[in-house]
């Protein structure tokens, strides 16, 4: 069984693992979307196929792979082949490095991560999932549709902003742990339940959350695909298996950004007192597994939750939250791990530097700017004198 | 026209708080009320197993009301087809066999396809003798069948009577000899 643990050979079996898998979770998470959708407006959801439906996302699988693949006369046929595909080979690239399950530093154990030990991890992930939005500015030219085109438009707008705040949200995260690692990242987190990142991090996490979910063009975010607005965007010519592998692409994405939430922020596999860092036994693998895939599951269903809370984002209030709220504040928070590391002084202070970044700025706003008060208070005095009308009759 | 500095009204935008400002408050509080929506029963009826209970004043089939003596009520005036906006409704009059009326219908077609469900049938007639009543899953295979015949229109009336699913404007005041038998009855008249 030793060839078994064989690098070459773990890390083939566990990619093979990961393309069978993630699929079949992603079209059940789309399962557990439409229901939640559903519950959210007392509705019952799909519940005809199987006992409480459990098997519509066969059947919805199996109408993708069955249906006519209607392809226009008017699109970029090279294009618009490759457009799926590319939003598919990004995301699952994208994984490689993600561990899904427990991860070790001792030499001779076993870590479930398809690419064990790149030192370049999270860049690697961000530096693939941005190569996501090639898949939507393909697909939405391709398709020489102008509504696909405005959603694409759109895309490539908010993933290029919304790259900024989430790498410099990370950054502060980084700078505590000292690698890009993310297996290195949580075996810094397994130290303790305080030493997770979301202690010395809040801040970040919440920028990291909110620039996540657009780029996944989740909502509130959602502008590329608005169904109201662009009848569905970028995929508006798409039909059959390859407006599925669009929502495949959507959806490892989303699984993707759950397992980096999960690292990045809370620990991992890492809960205390159940699952330590201790040598691995078959109990303890099982265990790290559960809790890992609980936070993960956590995660994705607060990203469903927040999808029927918040209404969508107008697009210029979307580029002011990233330019104008995110951008800085991950900036001051990444200055504010600059000074702590430096100075060596105690992770909390990086917590208060958080909470204060969060308070004031927001305290800052709260103030009114008076200007049109003082405007009238001018008016009234008579220092104006008389005013003109905008518009004569 | 200058317009004088004291005839200008000036409105502040409603200033928001920091408590506002900080966003997340106001976030958590609809993910509250998104998960309070979660717990609640669900409003959807099961449709194939569990029909809808519709308002008696649903404009569905049509039916030919009958009398007490289960002769079709219908004097065969017209005044429906007449009134009928999508022109639906196809009778032909003969004299009738009984000797309180001077015609009845000897065929009475309804094209249910044609049909815009808009009641006016029922509105014209002045012996109560057409009424639309709740049923609504109305299929059939091909046009012919949805051609109505009178024989077709009689069973709806006592398919919808046995079932006590009578339409809301059943009996309503005196309206012609046809339909005097029934007047004891009645609803009483709103006037």
């Amino acid at each position: 069984m030793d060839w078994l643990t064989h690098p070459l050979v773990a890390a083939f079996l566990l990619g093979v693992l990961v393309l069978v898998v993630v699929p079949g979770v992603c079209s059940y998470l789309i399962f557990l979307e439409r229901k939640i959708a559903a519950w959210v407006q007392k509705r019952h959801g799909p519940n005809r196929v199987g006992p409480w439906g459990l098997f519509q996302p066969i059947a919805d699988g199996l109408k993708f792979v069955l249906k006519e693949q209607v392809v226009p006369d008017h699109v970029n046929k090279i294009l618009y082949f490759a457009a799926p595909s590319i939003a598919v080979l990004t995301t699952l690239l994208a994984f490689a490095v993600v561990p899904f399950g427990p991860t070790t530093d001792r030499p001779n154990e076993f870590s479930w991560v398809v690419a064990p030990n790149v030192d370049v991890g999270i860049l690697f992930i961000f530096a693939i999932g941005s190569l996501a939005v090639y898949a939507i500015i393909l697909g939405g030219w391709a398709s020489n549709n102008k509504y696909s085109f405005i959603g694409a438009l759109r895309s490539s707008a908010q993933v290029i902003s919304y790259e900024i705040p989430l790498g410099m949200a990370v950054l502060g995260v980084l700078m505590i742990c000292g690698s890009l690692n993310l297996e290195k990242i949580i075996h810094h987190q397994a130290q303790g339940f305080f030493s997770w990142n979301i202690w010395f991090q809040p801040l970040a996490f919440l920028v990291f959350m909110t620039a996540a979910l657009a780029e996944n063009n989740r909502l509130p975010f959602d502008l590329p695909e608005c169904e109201q607005e662009l009848i569905g965007g970028f995929h508006t010519e798409y039909s059959a298996m390859k407006f599925g592998m669009f929502f495949l692409g959507e959806y490892t994405h989303m699984i993707t950004v759950s397992f980096l939430l999960v690292i990045l922020f809370f620990g991992g596999w890492h809960f205390p007192w159940i699952a330590e860092m201790a040598p691995q036994t078959v109990g303890s693998v099982a265990v790290k597994f559960m809790v890992l895939f609980a936070k993960v599951g956590v995660a994705i269903v607060f990203i469903m939750l927040i999808r029927w809370t918040l209404p969508r984002f107008r697009f210029d209030q979307l580029m002011g939250l990233a330019w104008k709220v995110l951008i800085p504040l991950s900036l001051a928070n990444l200055l504010a791990a600059m000074v702590v590391k430096h100075f060596g002084l105690s992770l909390w202070v990086l917590t208060a530097a958080n909470v204060g970044l969060f308070f004031v700025p927001a305290w800052l706003a709260s103030q009114p700017l008076g200007v049109v008060r003082r405007k009238v208070q001018r008016l009234e005095s008579g220092e104006l004198g008389v005013v003109e009308p905008l518009y004569a009759d | 026209m200058p317009l004088a500095a004291s005839d200008v009204r000036y409105v502040e935008p409603p200033t928001m708080g920091l408590w506002e400002k900080l966003y997340l408050p106001a976030i958590f509080e609809g993910l509250g009320t998104t998960m309070r929506q979660m717990l609640k029963p669900a409003v959807t009826q099961q449709f194939p197993e569990q029909e809808p209970k519709l308002p008696a004043h649903f404009r569905g089939v049509h039916r030919l009301n009958r009398d007490e003596q289960g002769r079709v009520k219908c004097v065969a005036c017209y005044l429906c087809s007449t009134a009928c906006p999508a022109h639906c409704i196809d009778i032909v009059a003969a004299p009738s066999p009984w000797t309180d009326r001077e015609k009845y219908p000897e065929t009475f077609v309804i094209d249910e396809l044609r049909c815009i469900y808009c009641g006016m049938c029922e509105e014209a007639c002045p012996v109560d003798a057409i009424e639309l009543t709740t049923l609504y899953d109305l299929t059939g295979l091909s046009r012919q069948e949805m051609l109505f015949d009178k024989e077709k229109l009689l069973s709806v009336f006592d398919q919808t009577t046995t079932a006590g699913t009578d339409p809301a404007r059943t009996g309503r005041g005196r309206l012609g000899p046809a339909s005097e038998k029934t007047a004891d009855v009645r609803l009483p008249n709103p006037q």
